[in-house]
C-alpha cells in the first residue's frame, strides 16, 4: 500500500514481462538447471516455467495475474472499474441478440484443396426406391449445397432428375428425425441397443423364428451382405421388402415367362419403333433409369439441320404422362386395357399360346400399321410396358420383344439388382404379424403404416409385435406406430453402396458429419448381425472380402469412391422366353377404374416433406401442393363434376375425398390418383391438410393387395362445393378464347412435312412480314459491338420431355425460394423457368408440346427502359442483369415482360421457408435468427446452409429473373483468365443445361460461329418467340417435330380437321 | 329540349359584402354551427383514416404481398387508386387555373373547395406510388439528388417522369391555394372574436392589410401561379398516362391515351366536386352561393369531358380493330367483351358512356338527386376504367400461358377505403376551420353584378355562356 501510483505502473510493467531486470541473467542460469535436473523428455511452456522463480510462481498463482491486487486500487479507479464493467456487462447479454455470438475456430491445419470459396465435388449417390443415381455433390467449405449428374455414371450421364437434386433439401430438413424414441419419449442409442440385445437374444433358442425384418427394395450389396450375417445368426429370421411405387410387377412378369432373376434393360440408342404400354420411361417416379433412357430415346429423335431421323413413339397410356405427350401417336385406355392392347399387338404378330383379346377404340383400328411398322424395324424396335402394369402385361411384352428379335439388340436381360430375401412381400409379413408368430420387427426405411396396401391392416397388425423397430429419416406414420423410433441418415451422412439400373456398383459417400443424432440403417443392422462398426470400415470390408481390385484393392477403392462407380461387368444376356405360367383372360373390368401412379413430384410420399418438389409444377397439370382427382373432361361432364369440385372415389377398400382435376387426354374409362398425399405425420409440409395450404388425400386408402396396378369398380360422387387448387398455368376463367387464336407462339409439325417445306410446313401460326418489320426497324442490325463473348441460349422443344429437372436446378443452383400453396395460387410463384403446356387438337386425345420459358435476355428488353433507378440493365455480354441490391420494387419491368418471366419477392420469402407451413403463424416468423439447429418455428435457420454462396439471396420487395447463371459465367471466365486463356465452347454450363435428361438447353457464346449454340440457333428450326416485338431475344427454340406412321397420317389429320 | 325554369345567378337573394362574409366567415368562427352530421362525416374520416394507418403499418411489416398482385397482374389496386385519385384532383387544377384565366367568374365560389380536393386527392394518390413498390424505404432513390455511388434515377422511365409530375403538381396546388386563402385569412382575422383565432388567422395572413399595393402584387402573384397551373393540367395525367403508353402491354401502348386520360380526369374532378359541393351548399345554407347555375354549368363540363372519355373508348375499339394487332385485339374480345372481367368493362360503359347522356336535359342537371347518381357513377366508372386498363390488360398476355387472375385481397380493399376516409377526414377539417368559399372573390363578383341584388326568379335562357 505504501507504493506510488508509479512504483505500481513499473510492477505491474515488469510482471506483465515476466522477469525484472535484475533477475534475469540468475535466471537463465537457473533454468538451465532445473532443465538439466530433469530425466527424460519433458514438457515446458515458458522459460520462467522451467526456471520456477518466485516471480513466475507468484504469477502462474494470481488467478488475474497482469494486474494490480484489487486493494492498490484507489476508490476512484474502483468505482470507474465497476461502472465500465457493468456496461460491458450488460452489453454481453446482447450476445445472440443483435451482437453475433462467435464461435471462431481456426484450422490448425489446411484441409487439403479446400479454397475458401472455392467448390469442391465429391462422388455419390442419390437413392430411389433402391436404385442409385451417381452423383457429383457440390461442396463449400465443407457444406454440401447441390447435385449434380455424374457424366460418368451410367444412370446419369451428367444429367439428374427432379428427386434427386431435391435430396439435398431434404439433407438440411429441420423436420427429420433427431433422436432416438421410445414410445414417443426421447432415448439413447445404449438404451435402444440393450433393449435390442435382450429381444434378440430372447430369439436365439427359436433360431430367430420371431425375428423379421422389413426393407425397402435392396440393390446395396453390403447392406445385403449384413442381412445374410443376420440371417447366418438367426436362421429363422424372415427378411420382407416392399416398395409401394416398385418394380414387384417386372419380377413377376419375368419369372411367367423364366427370366427368374432377371431384369430388362432397354438400349433406346437403337431403337427406331418404340411401342410404349403404359410406361412413363421418360419421368424419375416411373421406375429406375429414367434419365439414361430419356438421354437415349432423345438422340434418336434429334434433327439437326434439315436433314435427320426421328424414332417413331406409339404409346398406350392409362393415364397422362410424358411418354403420352411425346408420342408420335397416342392411345388412352383404361388401365386394365393396357393388357389387352398388348395381348391384341402379340396376336397380330402372331405369338402363340396366349388368351385371345380384343380392344375398342383407336388402338383397335391402327394396331396392323404398328404391326407393319414393327415388322419392318426389327431388332430395331423397343417395347416397354409400365413398372406399375400387372405381372402379365411385362411377360406378354417380353414374349413380342422377343418375337421381333429385339432381345439381344435393343433389349437385354440383366440380373435382377434388386436383392430378394428369403421371404417375399409384405402379404405374408402382415399375415404372420396377424397369427402372433412375429416378436420383433425391424422396420428399415419405407412407411409401412401409411403405404401398405389398405386391405392388409398394418397399423392394426404391428400392434401385436412386441418388439417393433422403425428407422428412418422422419417420425412419419410408421415411427409413431412402433415401440422405438431411430434416426436414420441422409445418403450424404453415410456411407454405403448400391446398385444403378443397369446394375452397375454405385458408392454412397457421406460428405458431412450426421447433423442429428442418427445413424445408418447399414450400422444398425452390423450391429444387431455382428458387432458395432463403423459403415466406411462395414462397406470397404465388404468390398475387399469380394475381391474388388483382383488384388490391389486400395488402388481400385481408391478409384471407385472417387469415380463413384465402377463398370463391372454385368451379364447382358439374350435368354429365350418360355412361358411357364397361363396368362390370365384379358376381361374388361366393371365400372370406373383406378390407376394407382406414384406422384410426379412427391413419388410415393417420401418426398412429401420437401418444399422444392410439393411446388414442383406437376408435368401436365401444372398442380402444385396436391394431388387430384384426374379423369377425362367427357367422364367429368357425366359426373355432373368439373375442375375444382370436390368428389368423393369409393371402393370396396374405402372412400376417399378430393378435388377433381379433368385433364385432356386422360382415358375416360378410369381416374387417375397420384399417391403420397394426405400424410399424418412426417413433417411440417407433409402433413398440411387444408385447402389453403395443401395436401391432398391419401390413395393409399383405396389400393389394395389385389389391385395394386389399378382398381376397378369405383363409384365418384359430387361431394358439393369446390376445392380450391393452385396452379402455374391455364388453371384461370381466363381460358377462354372466342376469336381464331393464330399466335405465331409454338411452331410444330411432322418431321416429314418439315424435311419437304422447311420451317414454313412448322408455322402454322401467323406472324407478321419479317421483312417489313426489319425494313422499319430504326434500330442497327448488330448493336452490341463488343469483342468478347456473347451469350445465347437454344432450347430444343423437339427433344425437351417436360421432365422438370431444369426447374429443379435452376431452384437449387439460384436460392429459390419455396412460396406455398396459398402465394402459388395468387400467382406468385418464383421458379425462374417454367415449361409452358401447350395442346392442339381434341380434349380427348390431343397433342402436348413442351416450351421451356425463362428469361431470354433480350437485346432490347422491354424491361430495362422503364425502370426508374436503372435496376435492370444490360451487361457487354448480352446479359439481362438484375441489380438486387438497386432494385426498390416498382415491379414495371415484370408488367412490360412480354414474357413475363420476371418474379417478384412480394413477401420475404427467403428469410421465411416456413412461412407456407400451417404451425407457423405469420407474425411469428420474423423473429431473431437463432442458432441453426433451433426449433422451427424460430424461422429455418438450418436451411440457410443450403444457400449456393455465390448467388445472392434475394429479400423482400426485389425483383428476380433468370441470369443465366452469371455466378457460373463469372467462375469459369476467372478460371480462364487464370490460365490465361480464352473461354471455350462448353466451359459455361448453366444449371437448367447441365440437369436436362435430353439436352434440349444448349447455352454458349453465339458470337463464336463454331460453338455448338450459334450453329443451333441457325438451324432452320430455331425461332425466336415473340420476334414481332423486336425484343431480339437471346434465347431461340427449336420447333418441335413429331414423326407419325405416314400410313396412320390420314387417320390423324381427320381427327384434327373435325374438331 | 325542355327548359326548366332556373335560378340564373351565380348570387342569390339579398347579398351584401357583410353577409357573404358572414355566411362563409361563420363556418369558421361559430364553431357551434357544426352539428351532427359533421361530426358523423369526421367520425367517418378518422375510421377510415385509422384503417389507413393499419394497412399502411401491416403493409410495412409484411410486405406488398398482403395485396393481391402477382405475375402477370403487378400492378393492381395500387396503380388504379393513384390514378383515380390524381384524376380527382385535376377538377380543382382546372377551375382555379384554367378558368381563373379564361375569366369564368362562375368559379368563384366553387375554386377554394375544389382546390383543396384537389391537394388532399393528390395527398392520397401520393401515398401509392411510394407504398406500392417493394422497398418503400429506398424509394427516394427515384428522386435525382446527389450521392456516392454516382448513380441517376434513371430518365427513360415514365415512372421517373411521374416522380416529377405528382411532386410538381402538389406543390404548386398547395401554394397556389395558400396564396388564394390570404386575403380571406385578413378577413377571418379582422372577424374573429376569440383570441386564438386571431393569433392563428393574423398568423396565417402573413400581414395582409388589404392596401393598393398587396392587391397588386396579389393579383400578379396569382395570376403568374394560374399561368404555372395552366400547363400541369394537362401534363400531370398525360404524364400519368405515359406510364402505360410507353410500354407495350397491349391495351396500354396507345397513342390516344394523353387527351383521353386529361379529360377523364376532369370529368372525375368533377364529379367529386358536386359531389361535395351538394350536400354542404344544403348543410350549411350556402344555396345563395353556390346556385344551380353553378351545378348547370359544371353537369355540362362533365358532359362535354365525359364526351371525349366516351369517345376515346370508341377509338380503342377502332384502333384494336384497324391496327390489325392481333393481341389489341384479343384483348378487347377476350377480356374486355367477354370473359370473366367483362362485367367491368360493360359497366364502365354503362356508367361513363351511358349515364352521363342525362346531361343533355336541363332538369336533371340541377336536380341534386340527378346529379348525385350521374356523378357516383362517374366516380365509379372512372375506376373501373383503370381497373380495365391495369390488372385486366395484364392479365391478357402475349403468352398465353402467363394468363392468370388477379383477385385483390382485403388489404388492397382496406388500404382504399382508407385513402377515402383521409380524404373525407381532411375535407371536413378544412370545412370547419378554413373559408371553403373564397369571400374575396365572391365580393370581387358581387360588385361586379352590381352590389347589392334583388332577389330575382324570373326565367332566363338556360344556354348562357
Amino acid at each position: 500500500m505504501g507504493m506510488t501510483n508509479d512504483q505500481e505502473v513499473q510492477q505491474a510493467q515488469s510482471v506483465d514481462s515476466g522477469l525484472t531486470a535484475e533477475t534475469k541473467g540468475h535466471d537463465l542460469a537457473r533454468m538451465r538447471a532445473a532443465l538439466a535436473d530433469k530425466k527424460g523428455k519433458t514438457y515446458w511452456r515458458t522459460l520462467e516455467e522451467v526456471a520456477d522463480t518466485p516471480e513466475f510462481n507468484r504469477w502462474f498463482d494470481d488467478e488475474f495475474p497482469n494486474r494490480s491486487s484489487i486493494m492498490d486500487i484507489d476508490r476512484r479507479s474502483l468505482l470507474k472499474f465497476m461502472g465500465a464493467s457493468l456496461a460491458l456487462a450488460g452489453l454481453s447479454g446482447c450476445r445472440g441478440v443483435f451482437l453475433p455470438e462467435d464461435k471462431v475456430v481456426p484450422y490448425v491445419k489446411a484441409p487439403e484443396e479446400l479454397v475458401p470459396g472455392k467448390s469442391l465435388y465429391y462422388a455419390s449417390s442419390t437413392l430411389l426406391a433402391g436404385y442409385a443415381t451417381g452423383v457429383l455433390v457440390e461442396q463449400h467449405e465443407g457444406r454440401p449445397i447441390k447435385f449434380e449428374g455424374n457424366p460418368g455414371h451410367p444412370s446419369s450421364l451428367g444429367a439428374l432428375d427432379v428427386f434427386s437434386q431435391a435430396e439435398i433439401l431434404n439433407l438440411y430438413d429441420p423436420d427429420r428425425a433427431q433422436n432416438v424414441l421410445q414410445e414417443g419419449e426421447i432415448s439413447t442409442w445404449d438404451l435402444f441397443f440393450k433393449e435390442a440385445e435382450k429381444a434378440m437374444t430372447a430369439q436365439k433358442s427359436l433360431k430367430g423364428e420371431g425375428i423379421r425384418i422389413l426393407t425397402g427394395a435392396v440393390t446395396s450389396p453390403t447392406f445385403a451382405w449384413a442381412i445374410r450375417k443376420l440371417v447366418r445368426k438367426y436362421p429363422q429370421a424372415r427378411v420382407h421388402t416392399y416398395e409401394p411405387a416398385g418394380r414387384a410387377h417386372v419380377h413377376a412378369g419375368m419369372a411367367m415367362v423364366g427370366f427368374n432373376g432377371l431384369t430388362p434393360l432397354f438400349d433406346f440408342t437403337k431403337a427406331k419403333v418404340v411401342v410404349s404400354f403404359d410406361s412413363d420411361f421418360l419421368h424419375p417416379a416411373s421406375g429406375p433409369g429414367s434419365l439414361r433412357y430419356a438421354r437415349d430415346f432423345s438422340d434418336t429423335r434429334r434433327v439437326i439441320g434439315s436433314t435427320g431421323n426421328m424414332s417413331r413413339l406409339y404409346a398406350v397410356e392409362s393415364s397422362v404422362g410424358l411418354v403420352g405427350a411425346m408420342a408420335d401417336h397416342r392411345y388412352p385406355v383404361a388401365p386394365s386395357q393396357v393388357y389387352a392392347a398388348a395381348l391384341v399387338l402379340a396376336q397380330k404378330l402372331g405369338i402363340q399360346g396366349i388368351p385371345t383379346a380384343t380392344i375398342e377404340g383407336a388402338f383397335a383400328a391402327e394396331v396392323d400399321e404398328i404391326v407393319k411398322d414393327l415388322m419392318a424395324n426389327a431388332r430395331q424396335s423397343i417395347i416397354i410396358a409400365g413398372d406399375q402394369q400387372p405381372a402379365e402385361v411385362h411377360a406378354v411384352v417380353a414374349l413380342i420383344n422377343e418375337r421381333l428379335q429385339n432381345v439381344g439388340n435393343t433389349v437385354s436381360y440383366i440380373p435382377n439388382p434388386e436383392f430378394t430375401f428369403n421371404a417375399p412381400g409384405i402379404d405374408e409379413l402382415v399375415l404372420d404379424m396377424a397369427a402372433d408368430k412375429v416378436d420383433a420387427l425391424l422396420i428399415f426405411g419405407g412407411n409401412p403404416v401409411y403405404d401398405a396396401p389398405a386391405d392388409l391392416k398394418f397399423e392394426e397388425n404391428l400392434q401385436k409385435v412386441g418388439f417393433s423397430v422403425y428407422h428412418g429419416l422422419y417420425v412419419n406414420e410408421t415411427a409413431n406406430r412402433v415401440k422405438w423410433s431411430l434416426p436414420g441418415t441422409h445418403s450424404l451422412e453415410e456411407w454405403g453402396d448400391a446398385k444403378a439400373h443397369d446394375g452397375t456398383p454405385t458408392v454412397v459417400q457421406p460428405l458431412i458429419a450426421p447433423l442429428y443424432d442418427g445413424r445408418s440403417a447399414l450400422e444398425v443392422l452390423f450391429h444387431l448381425a455382428d458387432k458395432p462398426r463403423a459403415g466406411y470400415d462395414i462397406v470397404r470390408d465388404y468390398w475387399k472380402a469380394v475381391g474388388l481390385g483382383q488384388g490391389d484393392f486400395e488402388k481400385a477403392w481408391r478409384r471407385f469412391v472417387h469415380d463413384g462407380m465402377f463398370a463391372a461387368k454385368i451379364e447382358k444376356g439374350a435368354p429365350k422366353a418360355g412361358l411357364n405360367a397361363t396368362l390370365p383372360e384379358a376381361k374388361k373390368l366393371n365400372g370406373l377404374e383406378i390407376a394407382f401412379l406414384a406422384d410426379p413430384s412427391i413419388y410415393d410420399g417420401r418426398f412429401a416433406n420437401n418444399g422444392w418438389l410439393q411446388e414442383l409444377p406437376k408435368p401436365l397439370t401444372k398442380l402444385v401442393w396436391d394431388n387430384v382427382i384426374l379423369m377425362s373432361p367427357k367422364r367429368a361432364q357425366e359426373l355432373n363434376l368439373w375442375t375444382d369440385a370436390r368428389a368423393t372415389v369409393k371402393t370396396e377398400a374405402g372412400e376417399v375425398l378430393g378435388t377433381v382435376f379433368a385433364i385432356p387426354g386422360h382415358p375416360s374409362d378410369s381416374v387417375t390418383l397420384y399417391l403420397g398425399y394426405g400424410r399424418t405425420a412426417g413433417g411440417t409440409i407433409a402433413t398440411t391438410s387444408s385447402d389453403e395450404h395443401g395436401g391432398g388425400f391419401n390413395a393409399y386408402v383405396l389400393r389394395t393387395s389385389k389391385g395394386l396396378a389399378y382398381s376397378q369398380g369405383a363409384v365418384v360422387t359430387p361431394a358439393g362445393g369446390e376445392g380450391r387448387l393452385a396452379s402455374t398455368q391455364g388453371h384461370s376463367p381466363l381460358g377462354g378464347n372466342r376469336i381464331p387464336d393464330d399466335r405465331d407462339i409454338i411452331r410444330a409439325g411432322t418431321l416429314a412435312g418439315f424435311l419437304e417445306k422447311g420451317m414454313a410446313a412448322l408455322q402454322t401460326g401467323h406472324s407478321m412480314d419479317q421483312e417489313e418489320i426489319k425494313k422499319n426497324n430504326l434500330f442497327p442490325e448488330e448493336i452490341f459491338e463488343w469483342n468478347g463473348a456473347q451469350w445465347g441460349m437454344t432450347i430444343d422443344m423437339n427433344v425437351c420431355s417436360g421432365c422438370n429437372a431444369c426447374v429443379t436446378a435452376c431452384q437449387a443452383e439460384n436460392n429459390i425460394s419455396v412460396v406455398g400453396k396459398e402465394q402459388v395460387s395468387k400467382g406468385r410463384e418464383m421458379h425462374w423457368i417454367r415449361i409452358d403446356r401447350y395442346y392442339s387438337g381434341d380434349d380427348e386425345n390431343p397433342e402436348l408440346v413442351w416450351q421451356p420459358v425463362a428469361c431470354v435476355h433480350c437485346e432490347k428488353a422491354p424491361c430495362e427502359p422503364v425502370c426508374p433507378v436503372a435496376a435492370t440493365v444490360h451487361s457487354h455480354e448480352g446479359l439481362n442483369q438484375m441489380v438486387y441490391n438497386r432494385c426498390v420494387g416498382t415491379r414495371y419491368c415484370s408488367n412490360n415482360c412480354p414474357y413475363k418471366v420476371r418474379r417478384f419477392n412480394y413477401l420475404n420469402f427467403s428469410d421465411n421457408q416456413a412461412q407456407f407451413s400451417n404451425q407457423v403463424q405469420p407474425w411469428k416468423t420474423r423473429v431473431i435468427p437463432g442458432p441453426i439447429n433451433s426449433p422451427k418455428d424460430q424461422g429455418i435457420q438450418l436451411l440457410k446452409m443450403l444457400n449456393n454462396p455465390d448467388v445472392t439471396v434475394r429479400g423482400r420487395g426485389v425483383m428476380e429473373k433468370c441470369t443465366y447463371c452469371v455466378q457460373r459465367i463469372n467462375e469459369a471466365r476467372i478460371e480462364a483468365k487464370k490460365v490465361n486463356k480464352e473461354l471455350k465452347d462448353g466451359d459455361v454450363v448453366t444449371a437448367c443445361q447441365q440437369a436436362c435428361p435430353t439436352q434440349a438447353i444448349v447455352f454458349g457464346n453465339i458470337a463464336d460461329p463454331e460453338s455448338q449454340v450459334s450453329k443451333l440457333r441457325k438451324d432452320p428450326r430455331s425461332y425466336l418467340l415473340l420476334e414481332e416485338l423486336q425484343t431480339r431475344p437471346r434465347t431461340s427454340h427449336l420447333a418441335k417435330l413429331r414423326n407419325p406412321n405416314p400410313a396412320l397420317q390420314k387417320v390423324a389429320t381427320t381427327t384434327a380437321e373435325t374438331h | 329540349m325542355a327548359q326548366v325554369k332556373i335560378n340564373d345567378l351565380l348570387i342569390t337573394g339579398d347579398q351584401t359584402y357583410a353577409s357573404i362574409d358572414n355566411s362563409v366567415g361563420r363556418l369558421v368562427l361559430d364553431q357551434k354551427i357544426h352539428k351532427k352530421p359533421w361530426f358523423i362525416m369526421f367520425a367517418i374520416g378518422i375510421l377510415g383514416t385509422g384503417l389507413l394507418g393499419v394497412s399502411i403499418a401491416w403493409l410495412l411489416f409484411q410486405g406488398i404481398g398482403i395485396w393481391g398482385n402477382n405475375v402477370p397482374s403487378a400492378w393492381g389496386f395500387d396503380i388504379i387508386n393513384f390514378v383515380w385519385w390524381i384524376g380527382i384532383g385535376h377538377a380543382g387544377t382546372l377551375i382555379s387555373a384554367i378558368l381563373l384565366l379564361l375569366r369564368q367568374q362562375w368559379r368563384n365560389s366553387i375554386n377554394r373547395f375544389a382546390e383543396a380536393m384537389t391537394i388532399f386527392a393528390v395527398m392520397c394518390a401520393g401515398l401509392y406510388p411510394l407504398l406500392h413498390t417493394g422497398r418503400p424505404w429506398n424509394a427516394y432513390w427515384l428522386f435525382p439528388y446527389t450521392n456516392i455511388l454516382a448513380m441517376w434515377p434513371q430518365f427513360r422511365s415514365p415512372l421517373m417522369w411521374d416522380v416529377f409530375a405528382v411532386s410538381t403538381y402538389f406543390s404548386v396546388s398547395a401554394v397556389f391555394w395558400f396564396v388564394g386563402l390570404i386575403p380571406d385569412f385578413a378577413t377571418l382575422r379582422d372577424k374573429s372574436t376569440n383570441r386564438i383565432g386571431k393569433v392563428i388567422f393574423a398568423i396565417l395572413s402573413m400581414g395582409w392589410r388589404g392596401s393598393n399595393q398587396h392587391w397588386h402584387r396579389y393579383e400578379q402573384m396569382y395570376l403568374l401561379l394560374a399561368g404555372l397551373s395552366t400547363p400541369l393540367v394537362l401534363s400531370v395525367h398525360s404524364i400519368v398516362s405515359f406510364d402505360f403508353a410507353v410500354s407495350i402491354v397491349p391495351g396500354w401502348n396507345v397513342t390516344v391515351f394523353p387527351p383521353y386520360f386529361v379529360a377523364g380526369a376532369v370529368f372525375a374532378g368533377f364529379a367529386m366536386v358536386i359531389t361535395f359541393a351538394l350536400p354542404i351548399r344544403k348543410l350549411y345554407k350556402l344555396e345563395h352561393l353556390i346556385t344551380d347555375r353553378h351545378m348547370d354549368w359544371m353537369a355540362k363540363i362533365l358532359l362535354a369531358t365525359g364526351l371525349i372519355v366516351f369517345y376515346g373508348y370508341i377509338l380503342e375499339i377502332f384502333f384494336s380493330w384497324y391496327s390489325g394487332n392481333f393481341y389489341e385485339y384479343k384483348l378487347l374480345i377476350n377480356t374486355r367483351f367477354t370473359g370473366p372481367y367483362s362485367w367491368a368493362y360493360w359497366m364502365l360503359i354503362f356508367c361513363n358512356g351511358i349515364v352521363p347522356q342525362l346531361f343533355w336535359i336541363q332538369k336533371f342537371r340541377v336536380n341534386p338527386v340527378s346529379l348525385m347518381i350521374v356523378c357516383q357513377a362517374v366516380s365509379v366508372g372512372m375506376w373501373l376504367e383503370r381497373f380495365v386498363i391495369i390488372p385486366m390488360s395484364l392479365t391478357n398476355n402475349y403468352l398465353p400461358s402467363s394468363d392468370k387472375m388477379y383477385y385483390p385481397s382485403f388489404w388492397d380493399f382496406a388500404m382504399f377505403l382508407g385513402t377515402m376516409g383521409l380524404f373525407i377526414f381532411l375535407m371536413f377539417l378544412f370545412i370547419r376551420f378554413l373559408p371553403i368559399i373564397n369571400i374575396f372573390e365572391v365580393k370581387d363578383l358581387l360588385f361586379k353584378m352590381g352590389g347589392k341584388r334583388e332577389i330575382v326568379e324570373e326565367a332566363t335562357p338556360a344556354e348562357v355562356k
